[in-house]
């Protein structure tokens, strides 16, 4: 079971493999640049946990932990 | 006519570059069918007008709504009302290249001719990106411009290159990125069949379009087209999408890895990035600014800040106002003759206007803050601080804006709601932003406080009853928000909460002239409501308060002012006795005018929550502006008061005022009720327009009204009750 982009921990970075599932969430994050084979870094949670901000293809992007399990790290 | 059309993805800078090129010469409208500003701007080049139409800032040409969709329409030229498009200037963010890239690639499919503006180099250099821009536009066979547009640096060249578009110098670019044979042969064939069904779609439709179609699985494309072509098309487009998938994933999938590959190739021959990155200066202001600790006391005490701006520090200036205004207004009456036109004049026109321009300051301040802070790029680390606790209420982070901005007014703060992208995320927060606390409710707050809410003082001092009472009121419209917002996520706007997905920009220095610019159209709007509006109302409820001014009236009273003119002889008795008279003939044809009789007939309505008929009146008569109860109660206990003595304040004439039998009419009690009444009901014309306006129906703002007054009814006679329990009555 590969770990999902909501269980990297803060300042971790991993590479995406693939995005489950298909839908219009998948599609604006894969335009965001959250496609398979970019680099994201996982900067901090938010003060209540949720959401997160990541950094992927050099700028800062937030999204929700529920989010961020649909993006598989390659392990 | 021709235009140009400006394009680029979201906190590029693009506003910047359309100032920097137009200048003050620019417009702004509305596209037919939706809520995106149209902005129309004119620019001089070698002596000649171009015309440059923004688009609104989007990430991909791909649209779920039909708002994303005007950008599409308008570079295909199928938008109604809209410039023909020559050639596309695309402003790129230098500092962030491969994700603007990525939209550049979809720009290029449109076979227009392009000018690529480099915007933010001077952040692109502090950060050692290395750009060989002309390497980059033999590349892409495009004119690439490196720009600052904030400093107006690179303006002059970005024109000329500009001026060749305009002239039609330009060839588009056959640059394209490759996407797999299988996908470009389903194209062909969904071409075709479109082809076939010209007659039910009325139209062709362009490669473009036909491609988002093909992509967008449940897009706005795919079911503008099968409305037209009916849904037995879907199996079609199915088996098309099929054949089209050559890697795994979907179509969106594919065209995401086709589209940066296609970047990355681009940016490793053209740029060169640092070997190590540094932590920007953004990043490292970030570590504080939304940190656990430190982000959540800086937002707590920004809010804090603003408020004490808002209710402390404008207070000299609307002293200042409302001193100049009253003034004006005793200039005016001075010259007139006693009668109905001085009256219209004094108790109307300026008690009336001149209520609701004391708040100009603070919604100048207001607009001023959220205007920096949304400048400086605050605004989207506030929205991912409060999306957890908005989440709660079934909202989400991005209607922190808009909540916000209605505690100014909440027709911004309905405005501001263009930026939530999904349906039902915006109409719910729509419907609850009237409950904020705008400033048009603190006047009726300020004033029934100071009047009557006793100024004890807790805890050595620090805490005062007043200053409780007050945010109380404002707190009572957010924490009734929540559970509304809730039931109308779980019934109304019932579905999937929408995902999160937000850009947090690089922080940037606010610009003065983009703040200023929305601070003065905020203002603007605000003046030009109480010159229409508010003035309009506050003629109506004069009229209504001042006639039929019965005759029979008059003539009472002048016999009985005779008869005492006879009788007493003391000159200082007779004054009083005659000021007396005077104060009761006032009160006389209150009480018997159009208003007086309006409001005593629905007296029975308001009782159970402690009003008499003149409170009632005035609330009614504020149905079209909250702010007139105070214009409103000022016309109604002056015209029943003795006009000749110093002219007291409106709070000492309403501690005064009293029921027929004499007893105080203002308790602590009522003063609640009548507070809580105004916090939760809907009471502005101008908000439901608006809201019909975003919302396109009717049903939003009649469903608005509705629940709000009700749930303003049964909260003040419960706070009424509730007070008058407890002894306060």
């Amino acid at each position: 079971m590969s770990r999902t982009l909501d269980q990297l921990r803060v300042n971790e970075s991993g590479v995406v493999a693939t995005l489950r599932g298909t839908g219009t969430i998948q599609q604006r994050l894969m335009e965001m640049g959250v496609s398979d084979g970019a680099t994201v870094e996982v900067l901090r949670f938010a003060p209540l946990g949720d959401p997160m901000e990541i950094r992927v293809r050099g700028f800062h992007l937030s999204l929700r932990k529920s989010e961020a399990a649909l993006v598989e790290i390659q392990s | 006519m021709k235009s140009i059309a400006l394009v680029g993805n979201p906190n590029v800078g693009k506003t910047a570059v359309f100032n920097a090129l137009t200048g003050l010469n620019q417009s702004t409208g509305n596209y037919p069918g939706v809520t995106i500003d149209r902005k129309h701007g004119k620019m001089q080049l070698e002596g000649s007008t171009v015309h440059i139409v923004d688009l609104p800032g989007v990430y991909s040409l791909a649209a779920h709504a039909p708002d994303e969709m005007i950008a599409v329409d308008v570079l295909l030229d199928q938008q109604r009302g809209e410039d023909e498009v020559y050639g596309l200037l695309v402003v790129v963010d230098a500092s962030n290249l491969e994700r603007n890239f990525y939209f550049v690639s979809q720009l290029l499919e449109f076979g227009k001719p392009l000018v690529i503006a480099l915007n933010m180099m001077d952040i692109a250099t502090r950060r050692e990106i290395q750009i060989d821009v002309t390497l980059m536009s033999q590349l892409l066979q495009v004119p690439v411009v490196p720009i600052c547009a904030h400093k107006a640096v690179g303006i002059s060249e970005l024109k000329s290159a500009l001026g060749q578009l305009a002239r039609e110098e330009l060839q588009p670019s056959p640059v394209r990125a490759t996407f797999p044979p299988e996908q470009e042969q389903a194209l062909d064939e969904l071409q075709e069949l479109l082809l076939n069904r010209k007659g039910m779609l009325g139209r062709n439709i362009p490669r473009l379009e036909a491609f988002r179609l093909l992509v967008d699985e449940g897009g706005y494309v795919e079911k503008r087209i099968l409305k037209k072509v009916g849904r037995g098309f879907l199996d079609e487009l199915n088996r098309l999408r099929q054949q089209a998938r050559t890697m795994g994933g979907n179509l969106a999938a594919q065209e995401a890895r086709v589209r940066y590959g296609w970047v990355r190739g681009l940016l490793e021959l053209a740029v060169q990035f640092p070997a190590e990155r540094k932590r920007t200066r953004s990043e490292r202001l970030d570590n504080y600014l939304t940190h656990r600790v430190y982000g959540t006391l800086f937002f707590v005490g920004m809010m804090a800040v603003l408020f004490q701006c808002i209710f402390t520090w404008s207070v000299p200036v609307m002293e200042l106002i409302e001193e100049t205004i009253g003034g004006l207004g005793e200039m005016f009456g001075a010259g007139m003759r006693e009668g109905a036109l001085r009256s219209l004049v004094v108790d109307g026109i300026f008690a009336g206007v001149g209520s609701v321009l004391i708040f100009l300051p603070q919604i100048l301040i207001l607009s001023f803050f959220i205007a920096v802070l949304e400048d400086f790029g605050y605004m989207a680390r506030a929205a991912f601080l409060m999306d957890k606790l908005l989440g709660w209420c079934g909202l989400s982070g991005q209607s922190f804006l808009p909540m916000l901005s209605s505690f100014a007014c909440a027709i911004p703060g309905i405005l501001a709601t263009r930026t939530i992208r999904d349906r039902r995320d915006r109409f719910t927060t729509i419907l609850v932003a009237p409950l904020m606390s705008c400033s048009a409710r603190l006047p009726v707050y300020t004033i029934l406080i100071a009047a009557f809410v006793p100024s004890e003082r807790y805890l050595g001092g620090i805490l005062g009853l007043q200053g409780l009472t007050l945010f109380m009121m404002y707190g009572l419209g957010v924490v009734v928000a929540v559970p509304v917002a809730w039931l109308l996520r779980k019934t109304l706007f019932r579905g999937e909460k929408p995902p999160f997905i937000l850009e947090i920009p690089s922080y940037k220095y606010p610009q003065a002239r983009i703040v200023l610019k929305k601070v003065y159209r905020e203002g603007r709007e605000f003046i030009v409501r109480a010159g229409t509006l508010i003035l309009a109302v506050t003629i109506v409820v004069w009229a209504l308060a001042y006639f039929p001014r019965s005759a029979d009236i008059g003539y009472e009273f002048e016999v009985q002012r005779l008869s005492l003119n006879q009788t007493i002889q003391n000159p200082d008795l007779l004054e009083a006795q005659l000021n007396q008279l005077d104060f009761e003939e006032s009160a006389a044809y209150l009480r018997e005018s159009y208003l007086g009789l309006a409001g005593r007939w629905v007296e029975p309505v308001f009782a159970p929550l402690g009003w008499d008929w003149r409170i009632a009146t005035a609330t009614i008569a504020s149905f079209p502006a909250r702010e007139i109860i105070v214009a409103t109660l000022g016309t109604l206990f002056h015209l029943g008061q003795n006009v000749d003595e110093d002219s007291t304040s409106l709070i000492e004439t309403l501690q005064q005022a009293t029921h027929p039998d004499g007893t105080p009419l203002f308790t602590f009690a009522v003063a609640l009720s009548v507070m809580v009444f105004f916090a939760l009901c809907c009471q502005c014309g101008a908000t439901l327009a608006t809201m019909k306006r975003e919302t396109r129906q009717w049903r939003w703002p009649i469903i608005t009204f509705v629940y709000m007054t009700v749930l303003a009814y049964i909260a003040a006679f419960l706070m009424y009750n509730a007070a008058v329990m407890v002894g306060w009555g």
